[in-house]
């Protein structure tokens, strides 16, 4: 009997089995329809959160964490994490503001592939711990999230970086819209699709999610899980320093404290979106989507007047939510694994 | 008319710490000629087989590749130059599926990205070769170990490779599935692939094998073209010694029952799982790997939770998932991996043995380190503990005493049933003897035990009755008279009584 003719056979085996894989196969679903519901919901009680002026906000608030959310993705996946982001992002935002502001001369584009290099560098430095030392990726990135800060706020000293020190084509580049979608929505949207593609379709995409799923069967099979390892690191790290810049842009005031505490949502956003946290599934249309559901969820709250306190809250409700439904799928699904065996 | 082998190891030697698993090993693998490792466990077969496959790098000694000294630095090294190995264990990735599996890192490229048509067909031509119906979609999570070791055999064969290693290929698989694994392996052997085969079953090694090497504690007996040995021949090579010598299992009346198992049943695990234990007896729990054994112990245990069925023992009804009722009831667990379950690596070994009755020695509210030590040593002395220092922590001992400290831990209880999980894996032939005769001497004072083993010699020396355990359910019960390597084995691989 060929493979063909086994699914066949399988296929037939009733539909209950059917939506469990698609639910396990497609976990973004769920998200879509959150979203939905959410929008349906709130644009009901509330329709001006439907106006154009109101989706534009809510992507340009999430394009920065989805960009995050896409190169955590890559770490997550290899049974990681990188708490560090944050600290990156600060960086290379301060970073970049402070040579705009004190070098005019020097081009935009080369600010922001500096700020790339920089954020690169610093997921080198996580990379090589995590990878070459064995530090397990929890301590060595909180370890790097304190020690990049550091490096901030040493660098700044105090001083605040203003819109007004900056040149006006980099500030547009955060605010600017191309076809009516803000333009860092529309970098992340790329990222994401050139991201999400190469973790389809490239071998080391693949190896990527093989070293998450079993790190040592990952060595037995010959991959080279340390430097693949050390480049989730790099690529994160990269995304973090692009991340920044746009914080800069966008924002256009910049001190040492920017993006204190975002590593928590960017986390967020990769388990909402249904990254498995100890590694080997899990998209980065997924973890884009959460970022998104997210950002929403805040604008919801405020629209409906939700005590602006009472949000936080209620984005951990929705974390647990989140991780729940993730487990018991996973328990779900492995249970309807174990009855499909081979006749 | 010697040709040059295509894979040599030269006085190859390994060593784990103060364990020489590996000691100055040759071993010549020729193109076309199916070679056998045989040695009981811990004889140093699954460390050789890592060490040409480039997981081990040897202290000392040679890897010749065609003639030539190689270095293999990890595992694609080893695969760049040919090898191809099926582990005893799977090694697959629960969360990708089949195809995925076996093809990682090697996966066929289209003009953009994968080409996972082309993936799927060369999998499905693969599973057809083998025999195999499963879907090369379906992620490998769930799949029986017999499954398992079918995906592992098509990834290995997928390699196209010039030496393949098989360590304990067969373990899991049925008759059927064997029969097509070696004709499988015949051919390749003629297309000029050289073999080397591990496997328990001797039958199997005679069957396929042209020469064997033998390995007795790490160092190389002899290596013989194969119509030289007799199986009894080859078992005298691996043992060093006659069996009856080495498992001494005195004869005792059972009592009364002490551990009694009623219908039990954890989902998707195992089924309707019914015995008794009496006092004075070994019952011996076979098995593959995977059959749910291990699982068996736990649940009674109280580790995990059964769905159905009851356990008593000495007529208490214990209640499910309560590891702390089941010890004060009597029972007690020397679990599978030693390492990882029984032991505090870094504690010292009174502490270790002080672990389980911490009650017993409490003075008001402390812990008393005078009673612990005490304790220490008297079971040290009993179990003819070798260790410098009682203050020594645990993993400077050998694997025999650690083992010997498990059990002294949990003896220290005085528990009514002993419930032991591969008592002797990776242990030395001697200690080996030592801990089977305290299994045998405790089943004498009136304690109930029940060994889980995959060694068919231990099983079939020191048990009065054994149980055979094949994908989930209890198939088979044979007492002393009806027990034999075919018959277990019969019952292990669902091929029922032969």
């Amino acid at each position: 009997m060929t493979s063909a003719a086994s699914s066949v056979t399988s296929a037939g085996r009733g539909g209950g089995r059917r939506l469990v894989d698609r639910v396990a196969r497609v976990r973004e679903l769920g998200i879509v329809v959150a979203l939905g519901a959410l929008f349906a919901v709130t644009g009901a009680a509330n329709p001006s959160f439907l106006s154009y002026g109101s989706l534009r906000d809510i992507l340009l608030n999430s394009a920065i964490v989805a960009l995050l959310a896409v190169g955590q993705t890559l770490v997550v996946i290899t049974r990681n994490v990188d708490l560090s982001v944050s600290s990156v992002v600060g960086l290379s935002a301060f970073g970049g503001a402070l040579i705009l502001a004190d070098h005019p001369g020097v081009p935009v584009p080369l600010v922001i592939a500096g700020c790339v290099a920089l954020g690169a560098a610093c997921g080198a430095v996580n990379g090589l711990l995590v990878g070459a030392a064995r530090v397990p990726a929890l301590v060595a990135t909180l370890g790097t999230l304190y020690a990049f800060r550091g490096v901030d706020y040493a660098w700044a000293g105090g001083r605040q970086v203003n819109a007004a020190d900056m040149p006006e084509g980099f500030l547009a580049l955060g605010t600017r819209s191309v076809l009516g979608v803000p333009l860092p929505a529309l970098v992340a949207l790329a990222v994401l699709l050139t991201v999400g593609w190469m973790l389809r379709n490239l071998r080391s995409g693949r190896e990527l999610y093989a070293i998450g799923s079993s790190p040592e069967a990952a060595v037995l099979a010959g991959i080279r899980v340390r430097r693949r390892v050390l480049t989730a690191f790099v690529a994160n790290g990269a995304l973090a320093g692009l991340a920044g810049v746009m914080w800069a842009a966008r924002f256009g005031t910049v001190d040492a404290t920017v993006a204190t505490g975002k590593e928590l949502d960017v986390i967020a956003a990769v388990v909402v979106g249904g990254v498995a946290i100890f590694g080997g599934s899990g998209t980065v249309y997924g973890a884009a989507l959460g970022a998104v559901l997210l950002a929403s969820i805040t604008s919801a709250l405020a629209v409906l007047r939700v005590d602006a306190l009472a949000q936080t809250a209620i984005n951990g409700a929705l974390l647990l939510a989140a991780i729940v439904l993730d487990r018991l799928l996973a328990l779900r699904v492995a249970a309807a694994l174990r009855r499909r065996r081979s006749p | 008319m010697e040709d040059t082998p295509v894979l040599s190891l030269l006085q190859v030697s390994k060593a784990f710490g103060a364990v020489r698993a590996v000691r100055e090993v040759s071993l010549e693998l020729r193109a076309g000629e199916a070679h056998a490792l045989a040695g009981e466990n811990g004889a140093g077969k699954s460390t050789l087989v890592k060490i040409l496959s480039g997981v081990h790098r040897p202290d000392s000694g040679r890897i010749l590749l065609d003639g030539q000294p190689v270095e293999f630095a990890g595992p694609a090294d080893a695969q760049r130059a040919g090898v191809a190995v099926i582990y005893q264990e799977p090694t697959l990735f629960p969360d990708l599926s089949v195809m995925e599996n076996i093809f990682m890192g090697r996966q066929p490229r289209a003009r953009l990205g994968l080409d996972r048509r082309a993936m799927r067909a060369a999998t499905a031509e693969l599973f057809g070769r083998l025999g195999v119906h499963l879907d090369p979609d379906r992620p490998a999570r769930g799949l029986s170990i017999a499954d398992q070791q079918l995906v592992e055999i098509a990834k290995a064969l997928s390699r196209q490779a010039r030496v393949l290693v098989m360590d304990e290929p067969t373990a899991a698989l049925s008759g059927q599935e064997v029969a097509r694994l070696f004709g499988v392996a015949g051919t390749l052997r003629e297309q000029g692939v050289a073999l080397l085969f591990i496997s328990h079953r001797l039958e199997e090694i005679f069957e396929l094998c042209q020469r064997v090497t033998t390995l007795r504690d790490g160092a190389l007996v002899a290596t013989d073209p194969i119509g030289d040995l007799t199986p009894d021949a080859l078992v005298r090579r691996m043992v060093g010694r006659e069996l009856e010598a080495l498992f001494p299992k005195q004869d005792t009346t059972a009592g009364e029952v002490a551990l009694s198992v009623r219908r039990l049943t954890r989902e998707g695990v195992f089924t309707d799982v019914s015995f008794e234990v009496r006092r004075g007896e070994i019952v011996a729990l076979a098995g593959l790997v995977g059959a749910g054994r291990s699982e068996v112990a736990r649940a009674v245990f109280g580790i995990d939770r059964w769905d159905a069925g009851a356990v008593e023992v000495d007529g208490r009804r214990l209640r499910p998932a309560r590891p702390t009722a089941a010890m004060a009831a009597g029972l007690a667990l020397v679990p599978e991996d030693r390492r990882q379950q029984g032991l505090v690596m870094d504690l010292s070994i009174e502490r270790n043995i002080g672990l389980a009755g911490l009650t017993a020695l409490r003075r008001g509210p402390l812990i008393s380190r005078l009673a612990e030590r005490e304790r220490a040593r008297d079971w040290a002395v009993r179990l003819r503990l070798k260790f410098a220092r009682l203050g020594d922590p645990v993993n400077v001992l050998s694997g025999g005493n650690q083992q010997k400290v498990v059990l002294a831990k949990w003896l220290a209880r005085r528990p009514s049933v002993l419930i032991v999980d591969e008592p002797t894996r990776g242990i030395d032939v001697g200690t080996k003897a030592e801990v089977h005769r305290l299994l045998s001497e405790l089943a004498a004072s009136g304690v109930a035990v029940l060994m889980i083993s995959s060694e068919l010699p231990e099983v079939l020396g020191m048990a009065d009755r054994v149980l055979v355990m094949h994908e989930g359910r209890l198939v088979a019960e044979l007492d002393r008279a009806e027990a034999s390597e075919e018959s277990v084995m019969a019952a292990a691989t669902g091929r029922g009584r032969p």
